[in-house]
């Protein structure tokens, strides 16, 4: 029954955090372009005259959304068309049950892990996951009865396939050099230090492994400059055919994709929830001074460090889609796999002989 | 066609620095603009702009001084419009918007004045033969304004009631008589 709750809050707590910053996304995105750009940003929905900065805004899209007309084509399939963006919500949201967002709290006789679930094969199921949101791309694009939507969909699927390879190959020298593949395992073991002062952080012991990592998790959220499956302007996507809250939907999943990422790129490359220094007997900088914290008060911390780290790497990753221009289709391919898949390859054989040499 | 293409350096070619010096240019535009928005909010540096965007209709550019905008009817010190109703406006304007409807004034030193006087906004051609036809210094465009969008032609009709209510923008007006007037301050801060 005790740990029924305990689950449920965890849930609760990750997804909470997990959809509410997805939901700002919506208006970071607008908002951090703006700014980039030297403009204002959308700051026109107001509530009795307050603008708050422009936060109406992902509420006005959402009741906007969810009262346009929900339309399906009428030579598709409708089972198909309705099940493909929850497919996609789904995939997103289900990676975050074995990201671990802090260390093990010990309340009285509790010991509270968290992390959802706590699974042997935890990277495995990352990866699984974020190949399972390929179906919904390529079932939104043929279930739309749109020549154009469905070639968006076959595009959509080449490009993820393509990329999980370099993703995955990339994660292999992670799994090298901490000997494990469980989540929480490899975030522990990023609170050790080099030489006595550097953090070894995964991106510390897979620099090149981070890169390569970084690069294809950009082009698995779809996202400039890896865009060519939806390119809103441009060509058109496997979603032409979506309107109404499943749009929204897809929406939804992309930004939830991208928190996704930014927090499976801080558990395996920038230590999870490790704060350099901030053990569980509180901050201690070797040689300089040490301050004893209780162990309620270093957990808090570490979660809160967990969450300020995916909140900026939501933010570096706007920061890339608005930087960067789009990827032509073949030099997209050409970058998956005849750059970055060699490179993983290589980065993997690096670490195996570095590993063996110290 | 004749398709010339540069050839990259090997640093270029290795992309991983070019898409840094790029993300450093828009990060440096990101927390500049940042700086300033937040010392905004907090009432410091207001003269110096975060961002490029002008918020029509709360901040404005500044127009020419001679730009010819919303039309106003000059007032006497009485508030009552100068228009004695001679036709001269009506007559000279190229696209017919103004139509006036003639009256006898109640005071004998003054032969007539407007009954109605009303321009069809959506037909002026801001050409200003109306200003410069205007012998009683009644007819200006000098308020700085753009006449605003309207859900109704009705609203666009301008009647001699709106026309009398307009002022000029301080620095622009083109009348010795002219009412005092002025744009309302706009508070930087409720932009937000």
């Amino acid at each position: 029954m005790c740990d029924a709750v305990i689950i449920l809050l965890k849930i609760a707590v990750v997804f909470g955090f997990v959809l509410n910053v997805a939901a700002i996304m919506s208006w970071a995105e607008r908002k951090q372009s703006a700014v980039m750009q030297d403009r204002i940003g959308a700051n026109r929905a107001d509530v009795l005259g307050f603008r708050i900065i422009g936060l109406f805004h992902p509420i006005a899209d959402t009741i906007k959304m969810l009262t346009k007309e929900d339309w399906i084509p009428p030579q598709g399939n409708p089972l198909i068309h309705t099940l493909a963006p929850f497919l996609s919500l789904f995939a997103a949201l289900i990676v975050f049950a074995v990201i671990p967002f802090g260390d093990t709290l010990h309340v009285g006789s509790l010991n509270i892990q968290l992390q959802i679930v706590d699974l042997s094969v935890g990277v495995l199921f990352v990866l699984a996951f974020g190949s399972l949101g390929i179906y919904s791309l390529v079932l939104a694009g043929w279930s739309s009865d749109n020549k154009w939507s469905l070639l968006g969909g076959v595009r959509a699927a080449a490009q993820v396939i393509s990329y999980e390879l370099a993703l995955a190959l990339s994660i292999v020298g992670v799994i090298m050099v901490y000997g494990s593949i469980e989540l929480d395992d490899i975030a522990r073991a990023q609170g050790q230090y080099v030489l006595g002062i550097i953090p070894y952080w995964g991106v510390v012991a897979q620099p090149l492994g981070f890169l390569i990592f970084f690069a294809a998790a950009v082009a698995e959220t779809k996202r400039t400059p890896f865009d060519l499956p939806e390119s809103e302007s441009e060509i058109i996507g496997y979603f032409t055919e979506y309107s109404g809250m499943k749009f929204g939907a897809f929406w939804m999943g992309e930004f939830i994709e991208i928190v996704a990422v930014a927090g499976v790129v801080t558990a395996l490359y920038f230590g999870g929830w490790q704060v350099p220094f901030l053990n569980d007997n509180g901050l201690f900088v070797p040689g300089l001074f040490s301050i004893h914290l209780p162990h309620l008060l270093v957990v808090p911390l570490q979660v809160l460090a967990f969450g300020l780290k995916v909140i900026f790497f939501c933010w570096f990753m706007l920061l890339i889609r608005w930087t960067l221009p789009r990827f032509r289709y073949d030099q997209l391919m050409n970058f998956g796999w005849k750059f970055l898949l060699p490179l993983a390859l290589l980065n993997v054989v690096l670490t195996g002989f570095l590993l063996i040499v110290f | 066609m004749k398709i010339v293409s540069e050839k990259l350096s090997l640093l270029e070619s290795l992309y991983l620095f070019e898409i840094i010096r790029g993300l450093m240019i828009t990060t440096r535009h990101f927390t500049r603009n940042m700086y300033y928005h937040t010392a905004h909010l907090f009432g410091l540096y207001l003269d110096v702009p975060a961002a490029v965007t002008i918020q029509y209709p709360e901040q404005k550019i500044p127009m020419s001084k001679r730009w010819r905008g919303k039309h106003r009817l000059n007032t006497r010190p009485d508030g009552s419009t100068r228009c004695v109703a001679c036709m001269l406006c009506e007559t000279v304007c190229p696209v017919q918007c103004i139509h006036i409807v003639a009256a006898e004034h109640e005071d004998p030193e003054i032969e007539k004045c407007p009954e109605s006087f009303e321009i069809d906004i959506t037909r002026c051609c801001w050409c200003g033969m109306c200003e410069e036809a205007c012998p009683v210094d009644a007819m200006y465009m000098d308020t700085g304004e753009i006449p605003e969008a309207s859900y109704s032609r009705e609203e666009l009709n301008y009647n001699k009631e709106v026309l009398i209510k307009q002022r000029p923008l301080p620095g622009y007006q083109r009348s010795l008589n002219a009412p005092g007037g002025g744009a309302p301050k706009v508070n930087p801060l409720g932009l937000y």
